[in-house]
This record gives C-alpha cells, structure tokens and sequence, in this order.
C-alpha cells in the first residue's frame, strides 16, 4: 500500500489537473437560472414607438438572444438562429445589446431577420439586469417566464440539437 | 539638449497615463458619494470581461457600464453590501474578488488548513518514533561476532579486489 501512495497521489493530481484543463473560465454560470426573467420594458428595434416587455415571454417557450452589430461571434450565429426561427419550434425574441439602431436595423435587413421582435438596449442597462457580459448570449424562457437556461457565446447546430431542442421540448410537455 | 526634451516627454507621458486612470469616468463625487466608497466597492469587483481585472482598474465596455451602475446604485441610496448584493444576484459569486464562505466553499477556506494540519501530524508522528527508537546494547559476545563479521566481509571484498 505504502509503495503505492506516490502513484495514488500522482493520478489524483492528474484526473484534478485535467478536470480544471476541460473548464471554461469565460463560461461563468448564470445565478437566474431557476428565477424569474429581470422585467423590462424597453422599445423595439424597427419600431421605437412600440415597446415590448417581458408580458410577451408569457405562455409560451422562447428564446432570448443578446446581438449586436458590433459582436463578431454574432454574425457566426445569425445563420443558426435563422435556420432555428425556420423550424417553427420556438419564438426568438432579440435584445439588441448597446448597438446603434440603424447599424442594426441594416444588419437584419442584410442577413435576414430570425426574430419575433428585438428590444432596442441603447445603454445597456436591460443587459447588465440580465447579467450579461459577452454577447451573443442565449436565454431560455419558460412559460411562466423563468429563466431555464443560458448558452453564452454563439449557438451552434449541435447546442441547438442536443441543448436546447430537448430542454424546449421537456419545456412544452411539462406546460 | 533632445535627449533630455525626450526624456521630459516620457516622463510626461506616465503623469499623463496616471491622469486618465484616475478620472476616466468623471462620476461626480461632491454629493453623498465620495470617491473613497466607490473605489472600495468598485476594487472588490471583478470584470467578467477580462478576468483578472478588479472594476475598478479595466477598461472595458462592460465594467464602464457597471462601475456606472454601480455610481447610480449608490447615488440612489443603495448601501454597499445592497450594491454588491445586486451584481451577485445577476453575475454570481464569480463578481467577487473574495469569495463568501459558504458550504460549497469550505474546502476552498479550509482546505489549506486542512492540508497544513496532515502535513504537521505526520511530520510529528515521524519525529516521536524516532525519538522513541531504543539505543541497542550489545553484550560482549556480541560485540565480538559484529567485528569479526565485519573484519569478513573486508577480507572478501579484499580478496575479490585482488581477483
């Protein structure tokens, strides 16, 4: 046994070691998963004169996405959040996050538009509520309007297909 | 004479860099906020944006937006522990610098310790057995046969030298 402990000790370190190698340090876990989403009232995109609150999350799964112009990995993910918006399995509300509103508004006119709506963050105050720090970030909303989860950085095909699509799915029959 | 303008510029140049670190956000702290509270707060704060960086010191978007929310916060009344408060209930434990002790942080707390604690014990215990350890006293017979297995072996090797 004895003869043993240095080897014992060594592939402890190593399976410790290699955990912490697999984390993401930028990923930091949301503390509003499982709360209710931070209410907001905060005027479209296209239509400044209109508004849209979190009432509109009310009844329903959906998808919040922070986006912005400025936001590379952004661009990456539109044509995912576009090919999602298509199946026709989930509503994908914008938050148009400290962005210029006619850089955005040409952005969706050029790429295609995936969204219900988008809510217009001139200031970024809505964001910091929702504990943003680096867009894109993906909410996931259920119908009494908690929070279930959050995807930061781009949605790929396969957070879609193996994240989100099931938890949307479980979502909908737990209704 | 160029040399030493060069010199007066650089020289310069870090007032200068100590200027822009000082008052990059120009928050006016003539009413119930002093500069001195927000600066404790703002330093036990991290960006989430680069790590490694208090509030306090980094220039990114996102920590102009907080320390400015955090200006707000405290001008609207909010004390520091409800300031602070409010970034953790958006961001999580991961805002601050020190982490609060709590059960799934007790063995980051204790765990140095913990450790500390084994590594004295054992180091005792190695030290009492030692000390423990009974100096061996030969009779004479004994003695006798330690030397002369010893003056055996020199002799072997010695033959085995000559071979």
């Amino acid at each position: 046994m004895k003869r043993f402990l240095p080897v014992i000790i060594f592939l402890l370190l190593a399976v410790l070691l290699g955990v912490g190698l697999k984390l993401d340090p930028k990923k930091v876990p949301s503390p509003l998963i499982g709360k209710a989403a931070p209410a907001f009232e905060l005027p479209l995109l296209k239509k400044p004169e209109n508004s849209i609150s979190t009432d509109a999350f009310k009844g329903k799964v959906s998808l919040l996405n922070v986006w912005a112009t400025w936001c590379v990995s952004c661009r990456a993910e539109h044509e995912v959040l576009t090919a999602i918006a298509n199946t026709g399995k989930v509503d994908i509300y914008g938050l148009n996050y400290k962005d210029e509103r006619e850089a955005a508004k040409k952005w969706l006119q050029v790429y295609g538009d995936p969204y219900v709506v988008s809510a217009f963050d001139a200031d970024g105050r809505v964001g910091i509520d929702w504990g943003v720090y680096g867009t894109p970030e993906t909410f996931v909303i259920d119908q009494q309007g908690i929070i279930r989860h959050k995807v930061i950085g781009p949605v790929t095909v396969e957070i879609w297909q193996e994240e989100l699509l099931p938890l949307i799915t479980k979502l909908e029959q737990q209704g | 004479m160029r040399q030493s303008l060069k010199i007066v510029f650089m020289v310069l140049c870090l007032f200068a860099w100590q200027q822009v670190i000082a008052g990059f956000d120009n928050f006016d702290f003539s009413g119930d906020v002093t500069e001195k509270r927000f600066q404790n707060v703002v330093s036990k704060l991290r960006c989430l944006v680069c790590q490694n960086e208090s509030l306090a010191g980094s220039q990114a978007e996102l920590a102009k937006d907080l320390r400015r929310e955090v200006y707000d916060l405290m001008t609207s009344g909010k004390t520091d522990k409800e300031v602070i408060d409010f970034l953790v209930s958006r961001y999580g434990d991961f805002v601050l610098y020190q982490p609060p002790v709590r059960p799934s942080t007790w063995l980051l707390w204790i765990g140095p310790f913990v450790l500390f604690a084994i590594a004295l014990f054992m180091l005792l215990r190695k030290l009492t057995r030692r000390s423990k350890m009974q100096e061996v006293v030969l009779s004479d017979s004994e003695r006798n046969r330690v030397h002369q297995l010893l003056e055996e072996t020199s002799a072997d090797s010695q033959n085995e030298n000559r071979e």
